[in-house]
């Protein structure tokens, strides 16, 4: 495996790690207004994530940091190309994180709703767009000489994209749900259940829906080094299982079932890119590749010795966390920090 | 014609760079002083530390929260109006900035998710260990972003192939000379700027008789902090201006109003420049002070704009090379001023605490909560200088910044962002100041024992 590849993987693992870890928050955050039916519970839900939201955050960073270290083609092209969305999905983290930190600081219920309504969005725009930008990821965008995007944002937004957003929407959303099942006690814990449960057959459909359309609807397949098709299946099937779990009321289990789905939809998107990073919708003469977008080998090989070391610290202590706060989170105003 | 979507590009970054380094600073600073307040209630188990512990803490937090989200914007400009500054140096600017999320924002962010959250949940000890991690977390992130930044300063360690800058040598890069000026002078400007907050707070309530224990205490760490910190930040700052004078003379003679080439030099006390004529309008200068300031002796030569502009010239082809002066001038003597301004208050603070004046009887108390002012003006116009100064490259000798914008972007798009950053930016600073404001005249949580369970966890 060259570095350039190792790198390709090393940041696809970067985007699983984030849409796991910062899926369930973002869901959480979708959940609020139709599971928090009064303040104190709101509060609960949003104690949930609260020691991890940031912590789950970084991924996406290092993730940014990484592709401009490793493939500054394929970061230069993406960003300047999706500037709207990235401005968009930039507005509504920024937002929702303060939104965490501050709703709960003042006693103001017009205060807090309007932080309320920061982190709904704020979780709603981005599961959204994740959606969409991995969609247009495969579909291939408007990509011109010198590796110049030649589009504008409504380029963006078609049918097969904004499938894809449903898909990380609804998906993001059941995630969530699952979470909170796990992170919740009595009346709370049920309401949770029953919204993954009422989220699980959409989301089945709009997974199933978007894997048939990347069939049919693009030719990423005939393209790819690599046939994913086992692995698309199979996130459908982990997804599948979920819902199963979710009626046995086993929702460790289901938990692992969304992220397994997650990390296998992750996955397929990045088998049908290998070996390219950016797919162009003019002529594939001018798609970013590992090999035209990768940075020098020193630099490959400095980055890959310091994510070897760092990588399983970091999850060693991030895993460890979430050991401390395994405490399921109950509606009782003085033991909630948010 | 004007490049539209290059100069609102310009504002949007220092528009969003500047707010954002509102927030890191008091965050550098802050997290070493809460850290050092736990550690202290660690080892001696009196109770008012982990009043001020939790005091400071809070205010941190809000503060931190800021800085986080600010700092996504950062992560990701740099491809979204800076395309082709990112195909140019990305393979060496990128490196840095995934070491800085891999090695710090990883720590400091989850290590604040446990101090927050982990009050009951871990061993005194552990709690107090990740306070630390967070500082550690916080202050080594600034030393990547600025060996990012530094290579924008000076480059070392690359080779240039294919039109764009390939890293040859990353020990280099780590080791250039201006990380060494540039790193402590930053993080001492942090614990200085954390010093001026808690020195600011502290007076308010010392001045209202209020929470004496906490704040008598917190006021005399915070002078002995902060002088500290401002000796550092004024000696460091030296060397980096002799270490400007030896790599980017143009940076200091535009800070110095300095036309023409002189030896020895002479130092500006006051000057107008009409940099389009090329003159001065008013020009007050004391010999030989430039010369000592740079070279710690009387004479020396110190390089003038117009011989810079004509070797720039002969080196690099025609064009301005000349920054916008009177910004450059008046940010350094403003950053300067109110440095020294800073030691001064900070030195007497401490004075009066050494000679065990009552601290609630001071006459400088009532003018502490606006010193702390000071310094995000000083840190600010020190980050203006540092980077307007540096133009018309955005890569020292190597890229221009004329150069680096995104070409695919219009100027509709990026009006449209610097509208949307600067409004919500707007209203998220009115609420983090309401916020900080009110927690910070609240004071601390009473005393334990005297209050009811609802009331003690409403102040945690």
């Amino acid at each position: 495996m060259t570095l350039g590849t190792l790198w390709f993987v090393l940041i696809a693992v970067l985007y699983i790690g984030y849409f796991v870890l910062e899926g369930f928050d973002l869901g959480v955050g979708i959940l609020l207004p139709f599971l928090g039916k009064n303040d104190l519970r709101r509060r609960a839900i949003i104690n949930t994530v609260g020691p991890h939201w940031d912590g789950n955050e970084v991924w996406l960073l290092t993730a940014g940091g990484a592709t401009f270290a490793a493939f500054p083609n394929w970061y230069a092209t993406l960003f300047s190309g999706f500037y709207l969305a990235l401005f968009l999905m930039l507005i509504a983290l920024i937002v929702r994180g303060v939104a965490f930190e501050f709703r709960s600081k003042d006693e103001n219920p017009r205060w807090r709703s309007l932080w309320d309504w920061c982190i709904f969005l704020g979780s709603v725009i981005p599961a959204l767009l994740w959606g969409v930008a991995f969609a247009n990821f495969v579909r291939g965008v408007p990509i011109g000489p010198n590796f110049q995007y030649q589009g504008t944002f409504l380029d963006l937004l078609n049918v097969y994209s904004l499938l894809g957003g449903v898909v990380s929407l609804l998906g993001f959303a059941l995630h969530g749900a699952i979470f909170l099942s796990l992170k919740t006690v009595d009346d709370l814990q049920v309401q949770a259940r029953r919204w993954a449960q009422r989220l699980w057959v959409p989301a089945v459909i709009a997974l199933v829906a978007f894997t048939i359309s990347t069939y049919v609807f693009t030719d990423i397949i005939d393209k790819s080094g690599i046939n994913p098709w086992p692995v698309s299946i199979f996130a459908v099937l982990a997804l599948l299982a979920s819902g199963w779990f979710i009626r046995r009321k086993q929702d460790g289990w289901a938990f692992v079932m969304t992220a397994l789905a997650i990390l296998l939809a992750v996955t397929t998107i990045f088998m049908e890119l290998y070996p390219r990073v950016l797919v162009s919708s003019i002529d594939p003469m001018y798609d970013l590749t590992i090999e035209n977008s990768a940075s020098g080998p020193l630099t490959l090989r400095t980055m890959s010795i310091v994510a070897l070391i760092f990588v399983p610290i970091v999850l060693a202590y991030q895993g460890w966390t979430y050991w401390i706060f395994r405490k399921r989170i109950v509606e009782k105003a003085d033991t909630l920090h948010y | 014609m004007e490049n539209w979507v290059l100069i609102l590009s310009r504002w949007q970054f220092a528009i969003t760079t500047i707010y954002h380094f509102f927030f890191v600073p008091l965050t550098l600073g802050l997290s070493v002083f809460v850290a050092i307040l736990e550690t202290i209630y660690v080892r001696t188990g009196q109770e008012v530390y982990k009043r001020m512990t939790k005091f400071w803490g809070k205010l941190f937090v809000i503060n931190f929260a800021m800085g986080v989200v600010t700092g996504i914007v950062q992560e990701f400009q740099f491809g979204m109006n800076w395309s082709e500054y990112s195909r140019y140096v990305g393979d060496i600017f990128g490196a840095p900035l995934a070491i800085e999320a891999l090695l710090a924002f990883f720590l400091e962010s989850t290590f604040l998710g446990l101090w927050i959250f982990g009050w009951d949940k871990v061993s005194k000890g552990v709690h107090a260990l990740a306070i630390w991690l967070v500082a550690i977390g916080s202050n080594i992130s600034s030393l990547w972003i600025l060996v990012a930044n530094s290579f924008m300063q000076q480059p070392v360690g690359y080779a240039e192939e294919n039109g764009r800058l390939v890293m040859t040598n990353f020990w280099a890069l780590l080791g250039n000379s201006n990380v060494w000026v540039q790193f402590p002078h930053v993080v001492f400007s942090g614990f200085a700027t954390a010093a001026f907050f808690v020195l600011g707070i502290s007076a308010y309530h010392l001045l209202r008789k209020k929470h004496a224990d906490v704040f008598e205490r917190s006021f005399r760490l915070a002078a002995l902090y902060g002088t500290i910190a401002m000796l550092l930040v004024i000696l460091v700052g030296h060397s980096q201006a002799q270490h400007m004078v030896a790599t980017q003379p143009m940076k200091m003679a535009a800070a110095e109003a300095l036309w023409e080439t002189e030896n020895p030099a002479s130092f500006s006390l006051f000057t107008i420049t009409d940099q389009a004529n090329r003159r001065d309008l008013v020009s007050l200068r004391v010999p030989r002070l430039l010369s000592l300031l740079s070279y710690n002796r009387l004479e020396g030569e110190v390089k003038g704009i117009n011989d810079l502009q004509k070797q720039f010239e002969l080196e690099y082809g025609p064009g301005n090379y000349i920054p916008p002066i009177m910004l450059n001038y008046w940010t350094f003597r403003i950053m300067v001023g109110v440095g020294f301004l800073m030691f001064f208050i900070a030195a007497f603070a401490l004075l009066r605490v050494i000679q065990k004046r009552a601290l609630q009887e001071l006459k400088i108390l009532k003018w502490l909560p606006f010193a702390i002012a000071l310094p995000y003006l000083s840190n600010s116009t020190g980050w203006i200088l540092t980077e307007l100064g540096r133009q018309p490259w955005v890569v020292y000798g190597k890229l221009k910044t004329a150069q680096a914008f995104s070409p695919n972007l219009t100027p509709g798009l990026v009006l449209t962002s610097l509208i949307g950053f600067t409004l919500v930016y707007g209203l998220l600073m009115v609420a983090d100041v309401y916020l900080l404001t009110k927690y910070a005249k609240a004071g601390p949580a009473p005393k334990p024992a005297k209050h009811s369970v609802a009331e003690q966890a409403y102040w945690e």
